[in-house]
């Protein structure tokens, strides 16, 4: 977990957000790393998604900074930029706890848009593509071989052409982190990916996480409850209570650190062995 | 209504039946009264009322019976019915009755009456669930989709050749311009509704504006159809941007009702601004369009280009300018078609389709949604003004008469009934919606009740649109194995 190429990719300092006189986030500052896999997690309404609403641009925090560092050196202050820029410049991708996906669109289709902001420039801004351009063609043909690569990735190869709408539960989740994917992001936010797939489908989506990971240099950022998914696989887990951080460290640390435990299983039995949170360890 | 539904086996609930009619009749009596029953006629000392108490009275009868009729249905006994009402009908053409409203109402009932017992006994045969019987016409609309590959060339063939068709007279090319640039602007409100899913109510007023355009340019710069075409475009996309910036916030029925406004906001500026537009009164003498500026349509000849037909050598014909225009539209409709099937293709086209699935999903995957609903707006608005440039042009004179809420609405119900963002729907829907109307004039004002009618049945019938079936825009297997698959999925 030193190795040089782990410099830190988010920055989050005293991220604060208010809704009225609701804090649901509350000074709360952490870093994720690059070629890492950060787990936020914490009881119902701590305000996981709230602080990934903050990351992805769907809210302006109230307080804080959050500073994306490219492993270019290049630095994108999110709480800045509108929503979709930070996809576009910033290169940060994200999945939906309710998974949205282009229901009524084709598997590929889904990939393609993905790819929007680049082929918008290869299609001349639909200029050259309109006019059937070679350098459009070529674009296109690539798009295509990433979508192909991401789908052979998630195992939905055979599934390329159908409505994504169709698509059983748990494909579709793999199809939200294909689509995310094939934005070519440097951190990846994914919302809660394991809810609803079963033990097996779990494993796999770990195994494509850690692939992710290792493979494309992607930091990672995930909220989940599935504690089986998140110990095995985090290399460093914030827990967040009531809108405050309460923990930060490697999973055998937050394991065994009794504000967490407290969190999870009340005062009283802070005794007892970690159930919740080591269910899976 | 509840009793009846209660009583699903068939057996007859005589008293709940009744009184449902009779309510029924009751409302029909409410209505025909000031509806039918009264009517006024000029005398020479003024207006005076007639009761025409026996068209009330019938009526009256064909409501109650046809309610009955229907419940009967609904209780399962749909034969009987099926065969009364067919004889009511068949009876309404021989009968001798007080007035051709009566026989109209009674052909038109007795048949309504008799589709649905059809209906009925049909499905109590089939024994489909509602669900299985929705996919059979999902799959039929994806084979008319697939045979529109063989069925478009054919119908542009058809188009193309229908002015040296022995049948074509005027009326009839009229008929087919007037057809066309229905089409064309369906095709053109199809890249708002259909592709990027912005529920337009006033595309009237790009029409307007490109045909005010080439009408203003016209009159004050005296600038020529040639010039003004691809002027009135830019101007009409301009006024799209325009609307665009400060409405393209809004979602769902808050932006439907501000296009709507903004519909009726230019209508009353032409109106109102009687200086510069003329008003009410419209503008009348817009120029006609010459021949590529080669040659002009008139038989001697104007504004020093030589006649038409003198410089190819033909007989003079008024039909010439009339095929000029047919043609024109056509082209124009079809460039609109190209259009739309390639960007459909393109990443501009994908974001579209995209944003009316999920425009959260596509802030996510970092695609500007503004930009893309404007280019969306701009673009049919573009469409819109040629269109409206071409309608100046063919009346010679245009009011804001021609663009009202009404025109706005039935560009979108042929959008829809088609169904959103079929190209080949568009067609088919305008044939119903403006040629049945068109061909059935004599029937006066009843081609209207038809009209409403038929769109009632559509959206009972197929609520997606006639030919709801998308097609993707990319395959990665391309002999079908996927789309096979795909289908037994879904």
């Amino acid at each position: 977990m030193s190795t040089a190429d782990k410099t830190p990719l988010l920055t989050v300092e005293h991220l604060t957000m208010r809704f009225g006189g609701l804090v649901a986030v509350s000074d709360v500052s952490f870093t994720a790393n690059n070629s890492e896999i950060t787990a936020v997690i914490g009881p119902n309404g701590a305000g996981k998604t709230t602080l990934f609403n903050c990351i992805t641009g769907f809210y302006t925090p109230t307080v804080g900074r959050l500073t994306l560092r490219h492993p270019d050196g290049k630095e994108y202050l999110l709480e800045r930029m509108p929503g979709f820029r930070i996809s576009k410049e910033a290169a940060v991708a994200r999945t939906f706890q309710n998974i949205r996906l282009f229901g009524g669109m084709s598997v590929l289709e889904n990939l393609m848009v993905a790819q929007h902001n680049k082929l918008m420039r290869a299609s001349g801004f639909s200029i050259a593509g309109l006019l059937g351009l070679p350098t459009y063609r070529a674009a296109d043909k690539q798009a295509v071989e990433l979508a192909t690569y991401w789908l052979d990735r998630v195992k939905l190869l055979e599934f390329a052409d159908w409505e994504a709408g169709n698509l059983p539960y748990g494909a579709q989740r793999r199809l939200e982190i294909a689509r995310a994917m094939c934005s070519e992001p440097v951190l990846l936010c994914l919302d809660e990916p394991a809810a609803g797939l079963n033990p097996r489908e779990s494993a796999e989506l770990a195994e494509l996480l850690i692939f992710i990971r290792d493979q494309h240099q992607t930091g990672l950022l995930l909220i989940e409850h599935d504690m089986s998914v998140v110990m095995t696989i985090s290399d460093h887990v914030v827990v967040l209570d009531y809108g405050r951080k309460i923990s930060d460290g490697d999973p055998a640390f937050v394991k065994n650190d009794p504000a967490v435990i407290r969190a999870y299983l009340g005062e009283d039995e802070a005794d007892e062995p970690a159930a919740a949170a080591g269910e899976g360890a | 209504m509840t009793a009846i539904s209660q009583t699903r086996p068939p057996r007859l609930d005589w008293p709940a039946i009744l009184r449902d009619a009779g309510l029924a009749a009751l409302v029909a009596f409410l209505l025909t009264v000031p509806l039918v029953g009264f009517r006024t006629v000029d005398r020479p000392t003024g207006l005076g009322i007639e009761l025409h108490i026996n068209e009330v009275v019938a009526a009256i009868a064909l409501v109650f019976l046809g309610r009955v009729g229907l419940s009967m249905i609904r209780s399962g006994v749909a034969l009987p019915v099926l065969v009364l009402s067919l004889v009511v009908a068949v009876a309404g053409f021989f009968i001798n009755l007080p007035t051709e409203t009566l026989r109209v109402v009674m052909i038109g009932g007795g048949l309504v009456i008799a589709i649905r017992a059809l209906i009925t006994v049909m499905t109590h045969r089939s024994k489909l669930t509602q669900a299985e019987r929705d996919r059979r016409m999902d799959r039929i609309g994806a084979k008319v989709q697939h045979a529109s590959r063989y069925l478009a060339p054919v119908g542009i063939l058809f188009a193309a050749a229908f002015p040296m068709l022995p049948i074509a007279d005027r009326h009839l090319i009229d008929i087919g311009i007037l057809l066309l640039t229905y089409v064309m602007l369906g095709w053109g409100l199809n890249i708002v509704v259909g592709l990027a899913g912005l529920l337009d109510l006033g595309y009237v007023a790009f029409y307007a504006v490109g045909a005010y355009s080439y009408a203003l340019l016209a009159q004050y710069f005296g600038m020529s159809f040639w010039l003004c075409l691809p002027l009135a475009g830019v101007l009409a996309a301009l006024s799209g941007v325009l609307l665009g910036f400060p409405v393209l916030r809004l979602r769902g029925d808050y932006f439907a009702i501000v296009t709507l406004g903004f519909g009726e906001i230019i209508r009353i500026i032409l109106v109102n601004w009687y200086q510069f537009t003329g008003g009410p009164n419209g503008i009348t003498n817009i120029p006609r369009p010459s021949f590529f500026g080669i040659a002009d349509f008139s038989r001697t000849g104007a504004n020093g280009l030589p006649p038409f037909h003198s410089l190819f050598g033909l007989e003079f014909s008024s039909l010439h300018r009339i095929i000029f225009l047919y043609y024109l539209i056509l082209i124009l409709a079809l460039v609109v078609n190209v259009f739309t099937l390639r960007i459909r293709k393109l990443p501009l086209g994908r974001a579209w389709e995209a944003l009316r699935e999920d425009d959260i999903a596509c802030t996510s995957l970092g695609i500007d949604r503004t930009k893309i609903k404007l280019a969306a707006f701009a673009i049919a608005a573009m469409f819109g003004g040629f269109a409206g440039s071409f309608f100046a042009t063919r009346q010679g004179f245009i009011s804001p008469e021609s663009f009202t809420f009404i025109e706005s609405a039935i560009i979108l119900a042929i959008v829809v009934l088609g169904g959103m963002g079929s190209q080949m729907g568009v067609v088919v829907a305008t044939l119903l919606v403006i040629g049945l109307p068109e061909a059935f004039r004599e029937l006066a004002d009843f081609r209207m009740l038809t009209f409403g009618m038929g769109m009632v049945l559509i959206m009972l019938w197929r609520p997606r649109g006639l030919l709801a079936h998308r097609d993707p825009t990319i395959v990665l297997y391309k002999n079908g194995a996927g789309a096979a698959a795909g289908e037994k999925g879904a």
